[in-house]
Order: C-alpha cells, then sequence, then structure tokens
C-alpha cells in the first residue's frame, strides 16, 4: 500500500513537483519581491551590488550551518549543537593563534577536528543507541557554549598577523560594482568566507542529488521502515548525517571566525535557530524526507535580507530581529503545514 | 528463592521503577557533598537583614531556588507525556510573564516606588500572557501537526525580544515590601516564601490528577494519538490544554522570579531553565517520547537538579560554564536510561548473576 501511494505521488497530478519545491518557489518569489520591495523603498542602498554581496559576507558561516541542517534534517533528525560548536571553535581557534601563536592550518585542523567530534559523538549516540537527536543535540549546544567559556572567558581581537592577512583578502567580483562619489568604479567584493560556502552547498547539492548517500538520507527521513525494507542500512545514513552536519558547523564556525576575527562565547549566537529558519523557509520538511539545498539558501538569504530591511526601517532595535525571525518562521511553518495538508487532500 | 528476588530486584531497578533513578541520582549527589564537605549541610536558625528569624543553609537554599524549577517540570512533564515533545521556549515564557507583570505593576506612569494596581491584579494579567503564549504553541502543535520543540522554537527565538519590548526595554523597578513577600520570607515565617508556593502547586496538580481523569488522557493521547481519538478523546484538546497548563506554570515562575529580583532582566531571567526541566522529566525517568509519566518523580529530579547546581556553585564553578557540567550530565543520564543501553546492562547484570549463582552451586 505504501510502495503504492508512493508511486501515486510521483505520477498523479501534481507528482511532477514535490512539497520542497513548491515551497523553494515560494521563498525564490518572496526573496525577489522582497528585494524589489527594498530598492523601491530604500532605493539607493539596495541597488548597489555591494549590497547583495554584502548579504552574502555576512552570512556566509549561516549557509555553512543552514546546509548541515539541512542535511539532518533531510534524514529526519535535527542538530541544535551547531550555534554552540561553531562558538566553541571560534574560540579555540582564537586562543590557538594568539595565546600558543599557531599556525593557520593549525585552526583551520581544530576546526575540522572539533566539528568532526561533535559529529561522531551527537551521530553515535543518536543512531546507534537510538536516543532522540533533540535531546542530544540541546545538550551538545549547551556543553559547547559551557565549553567556550571554560576555555577562556574573556572575547578578544585576534591579532596573529598571517589570520589577519588571510581574513582580509577580499575577492573582487568582475563587471559589478558601482560608481563612488568622485565617479571611480569600485568592483564589487566578496569574502573567502562566501567561496568556501558555494563551494561547500556546490559539493553537497551534488551529493544529496546523484550519490547513493544522499538518496538514502531522502528515503531515510521519508520513511525509516521503508528505508529498511529496501535495503538501506539507516543506522549508518543516520550517523552520516549528524556527522556531516557536525563537519559543516566546524567548518562554518570557522567562516564566522574570518568573518568577525575574533573569539568569543557570543559569537554565532541563535545560528542554530537561524538556520533551522533558514531549513524551513527553503523548504525543508521538518519531518525529514524533502528539502534541498538551492531552497536553503535561498532561506538564509531571504532571512537576511528581511533582517536588513528591518534595521533599514529604523527598526533597529535588538529586539526588532529576533520578533521578526520568529514571525517569519512562523509564517513559514503554518504555510508548510497548509500546503502539505491541502496536497494530501489533493490526491 | 530469596536469590530470585534479589536478582528481580536488581533488574528492575534498571527497568523498572521510576522513583529510584533521581533517588539514586540524589544519594550520589549527597555522599558527594559528604566526603568533600559535610558543612554542606548545616541548617542554621538566625535573623536576616530585616530582623525576622528565618532558616538558612544549603539544604534551605536548594529547597527555595528549586521551587521555579519544580513548578516548570510539572508542566514540562505533562506536555511531554502528551505531546512527546518538550517545551523549549518556557524560559522565554517565563521572561514576557515576568514582564507582563511588571508593567502592569509600575503603570505606565514614572516608576515612584508605589504600585500602580494590586499584586493579584497583575499576577491574573501575568497568567493570561502564560497562558496565551501556552495556547499559541498548543495551536502549532495540534492544529498545524509542527513537532512541539520546533513550534516552541518560535517563541524561544521571540521570547526575549518580546519581553524587552512589552517594557520599552526599560529595567522596571518594584520596592513594595508586599510584593517581594513571593520571593523573600513572609514576616515572621521562617521559611522561604516559594517553598510554600511550590507546595501549592503540587497539590493542585496532585488533586488534578487525583480526581479527575487528566492523568489518564494525557498518558492515552502520549501513547496513541489515534487510538484516544477512537475513543472518543479529542488529542487536540488535550495537547493546547497541557500546553496552557505549561504557561501557566511559566507565570507563577515569573511571580517568584521577579518578586526575588524586584526587576527583570530580559535576556538572562530564568535562562537556560528549559534544559534543567527537560533534564528533570528525564531524570525523573519519564520516557520523552511521551506517553506513560509519574508527576512525584519529576518534581524530585527537579530539586535534585537543584542539588547538582547548587553543589557545583560551592565547588566555584563559573556560571557561564555550568551549563557544560550539566550537559555532560544530561548526556551520561540519557545514554545510561537508553533502551540499547539497558538491554545491553541488562544482559551484563544477569551473566553476572547466573555466574553467581553457578558458582554457589557448584560449591553446594
Amino acid at each position: 500500500m505504501k510502495m503504492k501511494s508512493i508511486h501515486e505521488k510521483h505520477s498523479g497530478r501534481f507528482g511532477y513537483l514535490s512539497d520542497s519545491a513548491v515551497l523553494t518557489m515560494i521563498t525564490a518569489a518572496v526573496f525577489v519581491l522582497l528585494y524589489i520591495f527594498a530598492a523601491a523603498v530604500f532605493q539607493k542602498g539596495f541597488l548597489k551590488p555591494q549590497t547583495f554581496f554584502n548579504l552574502l559576507n555576512a552570512n556566509a558561516s549561516l549557509m555553512i550551518l543552514s546546509c548541515g541542517m539541512t542535511v539532518v534534517m533531510v534524514a529526519g533528525g535535527i542538530d541544535i549543537s551547531v550555534g554552540g560548536v561553531s562558538a566553541l571553535v571560534t574560540m579555540c581557534c582564537a586562543v590557538w593563534l594568539d595565546h600558543h601563536g599557531g599556525s593557520f592550518t593549525g585552526a583551520v585542523l581544530i576546526a575540522l577536528g572539533i566539528g568532526l567530534a561533535f559529529g561522531l559523538v551527537q551521530g553515535f549516540l543518536v543512531a546507534y543507541l537510538e536516543i532522540q537527536p533533540f535531546i542530544i543535540t540541546l545538550a551538545g549546544m549547551f556543553f559547547a557554549r559551557g565549553m567556550t567559556t571554560i576555555v577562556c572567558d574573556a572575547p578578544f581581537n585576534v591579532q596573529n598577523e598571517e589570520f589577519v592577512r588571510i581574513r582580509e583578502t577580499r575577492i573582487n567580483v568582475p563587471f559589478l560594482g558601482s560608481y563612488n562619489k568622485n565617479g571611480v568604479f569600485i568592483n564589487a567584493y566578496v569574502e573567502t568566507g562566501v567561496i568556501i560556502a558555494l563551494l561547500t552547498a556546490a559539493v553537497l547539492f551534488f551529493v544529496l542529488k546523484w550519490t547513493r548517500t544522499g538518496r538514502a538520507f531522502y528515503a531515510v527521513g521519508g520513511n525509516r521502515q521503508s528505508a529498511l525494507m529496501l535495503g538501506i542500512n539507516v543506522k549508518r545514513t543516520v550517523f552520516i548525517s549528524h556527522v556531516i552536519c557536525g563537519l559543516l558547523a566546524g567548518i562554518g564556525g570557522f567562516v564566522c571566525f574570518m568573518h568577525v576575527g575574533s573569539g568569543s562565547a557570543a559569537n554565532a549566537s541563535g545560528a542554530e535557530m537561524n538556520a533551522i529558519a533558514s531549513a524551513i523557509i527553503g523548504g525543508t520538511n521538518l519531518a525529514g524526507g524533502a528539502g534541498n539545498i538551492i531552497g536553503t539558501l535561498l532561506g538564509t538569504l531571504t532571512l537576511a535580507l528581511m533582517q536588513n530591511i528591518v534595521s533599514s526601517a529604523g527598526l533597529d532595535q535588538a529586539w526588532w530581529t529576533g520578533i521578526t525571525i520568529a514571525v517569519m518562521l512562523c509564517i513559514f511553518l503554518i504555510l508548510q503545514s497548509v500546503i502539505i495538508a491541502m496536497r494530501k487532500k489533493l490526491k | 528463592m530469596a536469590k530470585e528476588r534479589s536478582e528481580r530486584n536488581l533488574l528492575s531497578f534498571f527497568s523498572g521503577r521510576q522513583f529510584l533513578i533521581p533517588l539514586a541520582a540524589l544519594l550520589a549527589l549527597v555522599l558527594f557533598n559528604l566526603i568533600v564537605d559535610p558543612e554542606f549541610f548545616r541548617v542554621t536558625y538566625g535573623r536576616n537583614s530585616e530582623g525576622y528569624p528565618v532558616l538558612s543553609g544549603n539544604l534551605v537554599s536548594i529547597l527555595d531556588d528549586g521551587s521555579e524549577l519544580a513548578i516548570l517540570a510539572i508542566g514540562m512533564t505533562l506536555v511531554t507525556a502528551a505531546s512527546g515533545g518538550q517545551d523549549i521556549s518556557a524560559g522565554a515564557v517565563v521572561a514576557i510573564c515576568g514582564s507582563v507583570l511588571l508593567r502592569v505593576l509600575c503603570g505606565t506612569g514614572e516608576a515612584s516606588g508605589q504600585l500602580q494596581a494590586p499584586i493579584i491584579a497583575a499576577f491574573l494579567v501575568c497568567c493570561l500572557a502564560g497562558i496565551l503564549c501556552g495556547a499559541f504553541n498548543g495551536a502549532l502543535v495540534a492544529f498545524f501537526r509542527i513537532q512541539p520543540m520546533i513550534a516552541t522554537l518560535i517563541l524561544f527565538t521571540a521570547g526575549r525580544s518580546i519581553a524587552a519590548w512589552i517594557n520599552n526595554n526599560e529595567l522596571l523597578r518594584v520596592t513594595d515590601s508586599t510584593f517581594a513577600c513571593f520571593g523573600g520570607y513572609i514576616k515572621g515565617v521562617p521559611i522561604p516564601t516559594p517553598v510554600f508556593i511550590a507546595v501549592i502547586c503540587f497539590a493542585a496538580v496532585w488533586a488534578l490528577l487525583r480526581f479527575t481523569s487528566l492523568g489518564l488522557y494525557v498518558q492515552s493521547v502520549g501513547i496513541s494519538e489515534k487510538t484516544s481519538r477512537l475513543n472518543g478523546l479529542d488529542p487536540c484538546i488535550i495537547k493546547v490544554g497541557v500546553f496552557v497548563i505549561m504557561g501557566f506554570c511559566c507565570a507563577v515562575a515569573a511571580l517568584i522570579k521577579v518578586s526575588r529580583l524586584s526587576t527583570i532582566n530580559y535576556s538572562v531571567i530564568a535562562k537556560d531553565i528549559e534544559m534543567d526541566a527537560i533534564l528533570a522529566v528525564a531524570l525523573g525517568g519519564n520516557p520523552l517520547s511521551g506517553g506513560k509519566f509519574r508527576m512525584s518523580s519529576s518534581i524530585l529530579g527537579a530539586y535534585v537538579i537543584q542539588f547538582l547546581t547548587t553543589t557545583l556553585y560551592k565547588l566555584d564553578v563559573q556560571s557561564d560554564a555550568l551549563s557544560a557540567y550539566k550537559a555532560a550530565a544530561v548526556i551520561l543520564l540519557v545514554v545510561l536510561s537508553a533502551p540499547a543501553v539497558r538491554e545491553k546492562l541488562m544482559k551484563l547484570l544477569r551473566s553476572v548473576t547466573e555466574q553467581k549463582s553457578s558458582a554457589d552451586g557448584g560449591r553446594i
């Protein structure tokens, strides 16, 4: 019966578009409309290409975290620890570079190591001991945040020359830019983090779409029982999804570190919530089994754009950001729930 | 026969007997403190700064400070049992309720130290705020079928912002001595008031579970939504109901918290308390995936966690680093109570006892 209904789902009237694709398209439309709205109302700022690229620069880390979150959520789990792990990475790298005079490569390795360690432990506990992912990763988040203050309790800026040089590297975007007051053409630029984020997204897009492991994520998230009957190693798939998310939390933490240039327990605060919100806005199904990387990237950008608009509108008190994100999350969650219910009825 | 019984007791320690888990944790903590510093348990009878006789000491402060947590654990237990998820917005809702409470108490005029509204009215409005937040969470969970943790994520993200927004980010201050009673001492009574409030809450929830079928309904919804519907129960109403109770618990906790400080700090008040409340439910041996629950076990769990917190503070652990230790405790606990690990432990235990009995048999 189940197989039959899945079959019908793919050949039915609306079969050629999955729930996730519909939601992604809605998000894309919302993003474009928001940008046009912003450009119309606040004119100058939003017409410059650099504004768009600044959106990318500021949110490169969040994009990476959201991609990791998407993978876990597609496989039917969730990871709340990404923000905490990022903060821990920034602090450990900062301490390594400044207090121990370590090298840049060492910092990269530390970041990857911390991320991988969290991913492995949480993945093992979730997949093989079958503990609820939410509880384990919530504990992971508190553990990471607590460890950050244990490693060093005062935030500080990193002065390491090698790091500062790499951090300030800017990559010009060809053909795009704007003229300043004197009529001199200034090229739009992106930071290295954006390149890393886009590369990560590309790799994940490929993995999710065309590899056996990637398709296994969807199968396991969609229906564990069916996936098991198809001969998929469910436990290993869940494990791998958490490892990928942990690793990406490490990378995301490092990109965040490159962007802010300081080690602090307050870094990436609330990042887990933003990452979940991005994934959901981008059309990732909460219950698992649906979602795509492009949607997630669009979700991150929409979220960031919304925040940008809120602050441009002069509502720059800190609380407006929180409220805006929550309202958007709420709207998209309800939208998702309603769309899925409607499509079920249509079938 | 006797051996068989003792073996069964040992096995039931790991499988059944919920109450034993928090009790064992409590015992371990008490032993630890006895070894490290027996002075920990000293309770003194002295006079406080206002000259009234009061009891003081670590044990009293555990009972005192644990009140909010225990009250929240009541709501969290019901939410966990009915919905199979947890409410992570508890701390944020406490902030909202506290903010509303202060807004009503201080009125719109300049802070003059005079109460602008009776405390009972302010508390009712505060409860209303809590219940509204709970109903919002509950509606998302029940009608839109969103996982509880994700649904409560919305208020978790926005709650403290909303709390700051309600009071325009001003730090209002209440200096009224009657209001301070709720978080301090009533004149002439040596036991802190929060303890009484907590006891009243326990009595209320005991009566609710004893004299109504709420407990049964909550469990049946948690175990199987479909079956409960077939039996004429509306799972939606039960789910919204438990979240509303949770909201009410948050309002009571907010009253105590705000009264303790006589002001509010939006980003710090009741921080991470949701984590502690979830931990209390887990420590009480209640399955986090819903279904059966035992209220008394959760409440005991809450006090055990407060005991842990106080112990850690005594060991000079920074408040920011506290979460790392607690998280480690949670992970240990959840791992130990995981079915897979439990099965392994049971097997190990069984093989050990079997070996013992065969060795005994050889001797005879």
